[in-house]
């Protein structure tokens, strides 16, 4: 690196991961870390983000370009069928106005309305509170789709070609934002949040809402924070600020 | 009797080399893998299907993962690779359909699953 480091690069490492600031002292909690091979998700962890709506730019698509890229989705410029894990919602307050942009995408309910109704026991919630559906047994009835209150699923209604070797899918499944869980295992943090960091507006935080002493628990402790339609108890994971 | 017996071990010895060879020529064959497979070859053949489907459960409901029976580790120790691009491992002749279309078996493995072998780094950041 022969350039001198300027300071958006600094920022932008920090928002990537941890900055070591002198020896065995670092500024932000380095991500969590990859679990052992052999070792299930544990329920001592359950993993969410903190959207901040304030810093998410209408025009800004990073999130959903990232994810596009991550999860071998197609872009078959078909609106209606394309397979979509995360989506831009714009939302206006009809009274005074005010309006603006946030990324919703599959909320990791802890009590998932989705999990509820498939029939097949296809649509699952993992130990560390990940939604996420097995394909191996879904028959593409898509009864989770229907009972999803945050329209964060989708169905794979063609042949599929030239997936990635960590999101198998393919015609016939109902599919959704798996929270990047290969990621998640291997220690690192959804494609989204990355991008968000890297080419957006660092609007997404990502980390365990069990662990205390984690950044986005230390954040939800001090600010106000809500989450899409709460009334419904379906407890998401995903939290949103400024909405 | 002696001429007799010592016809019928003729013709069956015979026999014997010819459906030897006969089991040779029909046989399915496939490409070589380019490694060492995790377990034995007679193993594989019978149990993969078992152990391939064991772990799949395991991987995608419970999260365990760097178990040896991977889809994944298949498909990359026995692509080929033909002018620098890997070949779909379900295609004709390759190493997963040869013997699925010899012993007739229709899988759906690779309507959802990858083909062909990608960069595992690229998913660890």
């Amino acid at each position: 690196m022969s350039h001198d480091t300027t300071r958006r690069d600094l920022l932008k490492s920090a928002a990537i991961g941890a900055v070591a600031i002198a020896p065995g002292l670092t500024l932000i909690a380095p991500p969590a870390q990859a679990r052992a091979p052999g070792q299930p998700a544990s329920a001592a962890n359950r993993w969410g983000l903190l959207i901040d709506t304030r810093k998410c730019g209408s025009v800004c698509t990073a999130c959903v370009d990232a994810c596009k890229t991550e999860m071998g989705l197609p872009a078959l410029d078909r609106p209606a069928t394309d397979a979509q894990y995360i989506r831009k919602v714009d939302v206006k307050d009809p009274k005074t106005g005010h309006q603006h942009s946030l990324p919703v995408m599959c909320q990791h309910c802890a009590k998932p309305p989705c999990v509820d109704v498939c029939p097949t026991g296809a649509s699952m919630k993992r130990a560390d509170g990940i939604v996420l559906v097995d394909r191996h047994i879904c028959i593409g009835c898509r009864y989770c789709m229907m009972a999803c209150p945050y329209k964060a699923r989708s169905f794979a209604h063609e042949d599929q070609s030239g997936q990635k070797d960590h999101n198998p899918r393919g015609k016939g499944c109902v599919e959704s934002c798996t929270l990047c869980v290969h990621r998640i295992d291997a220690g690192g943090q959804p494609a989204c949040v990355e991008a968000c960091s890297k080419d957006g507006g660092a609007a997404m935080l990502f980390g365990d809402l069990n662990d205390p002493k984690s950044e986005i628990s230390q954040r939800i402790s001090k600010e106000a924070t809500s989450r899409i339609r709460a009334d419904l108890g379906v407890e998401p994971a995903i939290r949103y600020q400024g909405i | 009797m002696g001429v007799r017996a010592v016809l019928l071990a003729l013709v069956l010895g015979l026999m014997t080399m010819v459906s030897g060879a006969w089991a040779g020529e029909t046989g399915p064959s496939f490409p070589k893998a380019q490694g060492n497979c995790v377990e034995d070859p007679a193993t594989m053949r019978r149990h993969h299907f078992d152990f391939l489907k064991h772990q799949r459960d395991d991987t995608m409901r419970q999260g365990i993962r760097g178990a040896k029976h991977s889809l994944k580790e298949c498909v990359s120790c026995h692509a080929q690779v033909k002018d620098g691009h890997a070949q779909p491992i379900n295609a004709a002749g390759q190493f997963c359909a040869s013997c699925h279309e010899y012993a007739a078996v229709s899988i759906d493995c690779f309507s959802c699953h990858a083909t062909t072998p990608q960069q595992q780094a690229e998913a660890k950041r």
